[in-house]
This record gives C-alpha cells, structure tokens and sequence, in this order.
C-alpha cells in the first residue's frame, strides 16, 4: 500500500510536461528497422522489379548468384521478384485485414459497451460465434462466394479480426465507463458523443494500438497460410505463403525458395510484435496506476 | 522474552530509494504495539517485512528476530523462503485490510479454514473431527450458524463475517504474533467496533502478541496501549497511548493528533 | 412540499430489475443553505439515493425535483439547468480525475459541456459574433487559460501553474482539491458528494473538511454528503438523515439527530464510532 502511493506521489518534471518522458525503447526502434526493410522492399516493388513476375525463361531451380541473386523456382521464375512482390501483397493483406477489423471491431465493441443489457448480450454472443468460427472456414466460404483472391483472404481474416477486437474494445469500455471520471463528467453535463471522444477513446486506444499491431502480424501470417492451401491471391501474384507451398516440394534441392520467404516472413511478424511491445511500453508510462 | 524484535529496519527499493529507514521496536509475549501512520508511512511494508513477504525488488537490512513458542529468535532478514516457511503461521500470520482478496473466492471457506487447522494439529485431522474443528474455529470468531459459514464460498457473506473468518484462519494457525494490518478499514463503523472488541478479546485469551496497523488513532487506541508513530518511513514517535494522544512531542504527532482532535471535536459538542 | 427547496425527492424508490428494492420511499429536502448528511451502513441505499438526487438514475417509484419541476432527460432546459446548478465529488481521487487530461481540461469540463466558455468568450472580448462553431473553437483553445479556471483552482488552494498538470502528478489530498475544484467552477449551488474525504489521510482530511466548509461559507454552497463518517456530518451539516435497509429512519437538525437519536439504529451508530482517549495532558 505505502509503496504505491509513494509511487504516485513523485513530481515528474518541473515543467510539468509528462509525455515528455516517452523514451525509444529498443523494441520499437528494432521492431521499427525490421518492419521498415519489409516496406523498403514493398515500396521498391512498386517501382521496379529484377524481372516481371510471369516471366518463365530463366533456368528452371537456378542456384543463387548471377541474373538471379536468389535463383528462381521450378517454373524458372526469378525469386527476388516473387519475393518483392510477395512484400507488397503481405502488407496489403496485413493493412486490409487490420483496417477491416480493427474499424468494424471498435465500432461493434463501441456499440456492445454502451449498450443496455439485452443488447450488449445479443452483441457478445454474436462476437462468441464468431469467434468460435475457424478462420479457415471463413476464407472457405468466402473463396466459394467470390473466388480466390487477396480480396477474399483480407475480407475473411479481417471478419475474424472483427470479432476479437470487438471483444476486447467492449471490455476496455466497461472499464472506462465504471470509472468515476465518467460520472463526473455526466454530471456537469457532457452529452454521450463528447463523452466518447474525450474521455473513452482517448483512454482506450493505447491497449487497442498495441493490440492492432499484434492483430497485423497474426494477419500476414493468415494470409500466408490461407495462400499456401491455394486460397489467397492467385497466381501470377507471388505470395509469400504460395511460394512456400510452391517450393515446398525442393525444400532440399533448391532451400533459397523456402528460406527467403520465410525469413521475410519472420522479419514482418516478430518486427510487428516487437513495435506492439515499444509502443506498450511508451504509451502508458506514468499514466497506468500501478497498485 | 520478546516475542518480535526489530531493530534498525531500512527497507531500500531496487532503484535505493529508503521506503522504510532505521525503524526499530519490539514487542513481548503477550503485549501490543499499534503501528500508526498516513499513506506513503511504510506501515504495511514493515508488516510485510516481518512475514517475509516484502514485493520483489526490495530488499531489507537490519535485524527482525522473531521467536516462536519454545523456539530460538529466529532472523528474518536474509532468512531463505524455507525457514519463512516454517516461522509463517507457527510463529506469526497477518490479518489484512481486505478479506475479499486475501480468501480465495472459488473455494468454500470451511476448505480453506482445514489448511491452517491440519497445518497446526496434523495431516491426519480429517472427515468429521475436521469439520468439527473447523466448526469450533468459526465459532471461537462468534460467527452464527457456523455449518452454513462453513459450506459457503466467500462472496456470499458479508465483509464483516468475512473478515472474522481471516481472523479465524489467522487464529487457527495459534501464532505467537498476530499482525493486523488496518483490519477494520473497510468495515462499516459498528462491524469496526464489534470486530475490534473480537480482536481484543480473542487476543486477550490466548496470551499472544498483536501487532496492530492503521492510519485511525482512534482505532489504534481501542486496541493497543504503544503506538510508534512513522511518517516517510521514520518512527517519529513511541510511547503510551495516553502521552502520544494526551502529550504528542513531534510536530507530525501533534499534527496527526490534533487533526484527529480537530475532526472529532465537531461530533463531541453534539453527542457530549 | 418545501418552496425553498432546490432539490426534493419525493417518495422515491429504486429496485433493479427483478430485484428487492433497495431504496423504499424517501423523502427528503436539501434546501438552500442547509447541508444534508445521509448516514448509514454499506448497502443502506445511500449512494444509490445519491445517484438519483444526480440525475443519473431514475426513481423507479416517486418523483425527483429540481426547484418544484420533475427531472426529465426530455426537458433539456431543465436539466441543463439543474446540470449548472449540482455538481459532484466523488470518493476515490484516483478514479475520479481523467488520467490522460490536464488539471486545466478537467476543471473546464463543466464550463465547455454547459457551453458556458462560449457566453465568456462574447462578452470578455466582444469579437464573438463568429457564429457558433467558430466561438466553440475559440472557446476550446481559450480554455485552459480561462479566468475562472486559475481562480476556481486557487480557491480549492492549488497554484494556477497545476492547471498544465496531469492527475498522476499530484497525492490524493490535492487530486480531491482537483476534483472540488472541477465541481465549484462554474458557480453551483448544490454540490453532491460520494464520502468526499474517506479515502484520503486524517491530516488531509481535516484540510478538505475545511476547505469544504469555507466554500460553504463563502459561495453559500450547500452539500448534500453520504458519509459514513459522523464527524465529517456533524463538522459539515446542518442535517441529517439517517438511512437503514433503504429506509430513512430518522431525519432532522445534526443536533438532534446526532445529539439525542431516537432510532436505536441511530443510537448503535452513535456509539460506535472509535474515540481519541480523553487528553488528560491538556483537559486536566
């Protein structure tokens, strides 16, 4: 108890500006490089690749080094570019699927939280199913509807997404709600939309930035998985996730198509995490109430 | 023979700032201490210190030597967590401010009042000479309709039952040292005062050595007769109840007293 | 009933949905110039009376006045009326302030919420007559350097410079005086309190008893307060009504109630609260 409150006591700055704290933890500044090099290549993608995506005339499983620094594949298509366009498709499907859900997420979670009680149970049941609902099966169904495309992959990861972070925007909700301060602010007459903006999101976005950016990385890895069963973007699309189901075959033979996607792949994933994990620790210095 | 002998406590964060510096008091077998001051005092760490239990990261020095029934002082200070161990329950339990949190909310509360008891009187306590054990324990707490206490979880009586039943758990382990730490701080002013003249009482019986913890002189004085006054981790202050009350030296002392006196005044002119 | 009464719960209950009731018809008065104390026990209803005297739950029985007229959300008038007029402090300081705004925001909430910045901007400079959103504009960036935001945080004794703080910065003492602060700012003449000074330490305590008493004193505030603290009742209210199970079971002048109960819930109340031995140094 004494140790707490003695905690809370400290002055922080003379100034009195707090946030003047926020240090650059190394999580964020490593997470920051890594992500960076993968949109790096992205963004290169877009402007110019080695050779065009479809182009079959190379030396079908060339080994690394001359025309081709990584090699190509058994159709003899250079690597470097599937991998390059690979990066592009990766952060789209990662991006899309966020935005999807993180969007559709925080307005369903907004709605459950303030929601009277029959309402908010119909809401969290609903987000139960969901959630209860295999990804895999979602992009199943969504690939019958539609067909197999980056579209389909985005729309069925982010619906999934939806449901999680609905789940968790509601109960950050709650807490914020049965806080005191919202009271307070009822009473001098604040109206619910003002409420909303100026107290609830403002204290609810930091957990929900953290937890979007891990929901990223478990999307690209989504979208990877959902290419390598044949139900992410189509060919001539190189997905990382399609090139290693491609090479999976000449894992020995031919290890340059296994290893570079995946290792551009652990790149984005464990560079996302560790960006969540800078951003936790900068974004809630001195405000969280330690007890 | 002290029961509980402090001397020169200093307890240090990780980052070697003092929370608690160079406190030191004892208390005999059988006797009372009140251990009085605000938020940020170092009260409950001193209490924690004693059981062993400081949070991680801080580290204590000085002496805390704490004898059990018909054992040796035993050190707690860089003592390792098997001695504590031993010394926690037989030679002193704690009481804490919140019962809700300090019983565990799934398990009825006669299963866990069984663990001290078969603790204390051995693993072969069990079946019907258990419940009756236990039974006897809640009744010792004046509790109504002990059986019923004792198949219900904890949320489903009140904060006052529940803290009678820390107390019995605390009770059942029959420690040389009982530490209360604010006891009484969450309860309504009459469960206060019957909990308190419980507190008394049952301490009173069994002869043992009370520790008692708050920031409320007043509550202090019910039950204690010392009190040592800390403020930022210093003892400002010993002595009697009635000199530190009637005569308080330190201008802290007399702050706390006269805020106290202050507060209360305005109720004696009417009740008086 | 009272013509003098700001504001008046009329036989008012309140029950949960397929609940016991936990507030079974009180009646009570706060009239201008008279603090009300509700005293009683956890569970008694007493925060729940509370939130109904607020506006922020409705009697499921009985009736709510402000000045002699029924609360409705409906009536916005009324209730932005009622809004300026009682405001509140709550219990813990650490739950009550915002966390990511500044002393200055905070204290200014109830200012911008019942638009009054806007009416301050027109008349102190007399350019306002930008149409609305323009003024609440102006009025947003203005605020925190609004006049009534330095004097209303000097009068809880704070210095004007805590208005660039955040909560985290200051101890509970001085988080309630925020919270006073926020509560007295745009001139009210009810203030609600949630056992105000509970959670802080006796020598703070004592402070905001006083601070709360010269408010009283100076701004001619009333206090409606749950407390289970009878002194901080007696210290600060001219009456006190006395609630068990729901039920008020006894009211009148502090005095009287406090001085000779005629309830023996009263009564157990009454001799229950631990006392400071006698000073026999001083008294002789």
């Amino acid at each position: 108890m004494s140790g707490a409150s003695e905690a809370r006591e400290v002055r922080v700055g003379a100034a009195g500006r707090a946030p003047s704290r926020r240090r650059r933890s190394p999580a964020l500044v490593t997470g920051c490089v890594l992500v960076g090099f993968v949109v790096l290549v992205a963004l290169v993608s877009l402007v110019w690749l080695p050779y065009a995506p479809d182009d079959t005339t190379g030396t079908r499983l060339a080994a690394p080094g001359g025309a081709h620094p990584l090699g190509t594949d058994k159709l003899g298509r250079d690597l470097l570019t599937q991998l390059m366009t690979g990066a592009w498709i990766a952060l789209r499907a990662g991006l899309g699927a966020t935005a999807l859900g993180g969007v559709l997420g925080v307005c369903a979670g907004l709605a459950a939280g303030f929601a009277t009680r029959w309402l908010d149970d119909t809401l969290s049941t609903l987000l139960d199913v969901l959630i209860a609902f295999p990804t895999l099966l979602l992009a199943m169904l969504m690939v019958a509807a539609r067909s197999a495309s980056l579209g389909s992959a985005v729309l069925a990861i982010g619906l999934a997404m939806t449901a999680v972070v609905a789940r968790l925007t509601r109960v950050l909700v709650k807490r914020v709600l049965a806080q005191d301060y919202i009271t307070a602010a009822r009473t001098s007459g604040t109206s619910w939309p003002r409420i909303v903006t100026g107290h609830v999101l403002p204290n609810i976005w930091p957990t929900l930035v953290v937890n979007l950016a891990l929901q990223f990385g478990l999307a690209v890895m989504a979208e990877a998985s959902l290419s390598f069963l044949g139900l992410g973007a189509p060919p001539p699309n190189a997905s990382w996730g399609r090139m290693l189901q491609e090479a999976q075959a000449t894992v020995f033979t031919a290890p340059t198509g296994v290893i570079a996607p995946g290792v551009l792949l652990v790149m984005l994933v464990v560079g996302v995490n560790l960006v969540a994990d800078g951003l936790r620790d900068t974004l809630d210095p001195t405000r969280r109430r330690t007890r | 023979m002290n029961v509980l002998d402090v001397q020169g406590l200093t307890i240090r964060t990780e980052e070697g700032r003092d929370l608690v510096s160079d406190v030191s008091f004892s208390i005999g077998a059988g006797s009372r201490l009140g251990l009085v001051g605000e938020s940020g005092s170092g009260k409950s760490l001193t209490a924690l210190a004693v059981m062993g239990l400081l949070p991680p990261g801080m580290t204590a020095s000085g002496s805390i030597a704490l004898t059990a029934h018909g054992a040796p002082p035993a050190e707690i200070v860089g003592a390792t967590e098997r001695a504590l161990n031993g010394l926690r329950g037989r030679a002193a339990t704690v009481v804490f401010q919140e019962p809700l949190t300090a019983l565990d909310p799934l398990m009825r509360l006669g299963a866990q009042l069984a663990e001290p008891l078969r603790a204390r009187h051995g693993r072969g306590l069990r079946g019907a000479a258990l419940r009756r054990a236990v039974e006897e324990a809640l009744d010792r707490v004046r509790l109504p309709e002990p059986g019923r206490i004792a198949r219900a979880h904890p949320h489903e009586i009140s904060g006052g039952q529940r803290q009678r039943v820390a107390l019995a758990m605390a009770l059942a382990c029959e420690p040389a040292l009982l530490i209360a730490d604010e006891p009484t701080t969450a309860l309504d002013v009459t469960v206060q005062s019957e909990v308190l003249a419980l507190l008394d009482t049952l301490v009173a019986d069994r002869d043992m050595a009370l520790l008692f913890i708050s920031h409320d002189l007043a509550v202090v004085s019910a039950v204690t007769d010392h009190v040592l006054v800390l403020k930022d981790g210093t003892a400002v202050e010993s002595g009697s109840v009635a000199d530190i009350v009637g005569r308080p030296v330190h201008p802290y002392t007399r702050d706390l007293v006269g805020s106290a006196r202050h507060l209360e005044s305005a109720l004696e002119r009417i009740v008086r | 009933m009272n013509a003098t009464a700001v504001l008046t719960a009329e036989d008012a209950g309140f029950a949960y949905r397929g609940a016991p009731a936990v507030l079974h018809g009180v009646s009570l008065d706060i009239t201008a110039g008279r603090s009300v104390g509700l005293v009683g026990e956890s569970g008694a209803g007493k925060t729940t009376l509370l939130r109904l005297l607020l506006g922020l739950t409705r009697p499921t029985s009985g009736r709510i006045l402000f000045e002699g007229a029924e609360l409705r959300p409906r009536d916005r008038e009324l209730t932005r009326r009622f809004r300026r007029s009682v405001q509140s402090v709550f219990q813990d300081p650490y739950s009550s302030l915002d966390p990511r705004q500044r002393v200055g925001r905070i204290v200014s909430e109830p200012l911008c919420s019942l638009g009054l910045t806007a009416e301050a901007g027109a008349e102190g400079d007399g350019s306002g007559a930008r149409g609305g959103r323009a003024l609440g504009i102006r009025a947003r960036g203005a605020r925190r350097d609004d006049p009534r935001v330095g004097a209303a945080l000097e009068a809880v004794g704070l210095p004007a410079d805590a208005a660039l703080r955040y909560p985290h910065e200051f101890s509970g003492g001085q988080r309630q005086r925020v919270a006073i602060a926020r509560a007295t700012v745009c001139d009210p003449r009810v203030l609600l309190a949630d056992e105000p000074v509970s959670a802080l330490d006796v020598t703070t305590r004592v402070r905001i008893v006083d601070l709360l008493l010269e408010l009283k004193e100076s701004r001619g505030l009333t206090i409606a307060m749950v407390s289970h603290d009878l002194s901080v009742v007696a210290a600060l209210c001219e009456w006190t009504a006395v609630l068990e199970y729901g039920r008020v079971v006894e009211q009148g002048d502090t005095a009287s109630v406090l001085g000779s109960p005629s309830h023996p819930y009263t009564r157990r109340l009454i001799a229950s609260v631990p006392r400071l031995p006698a000073a026999d140094g001083t008294a002789g």
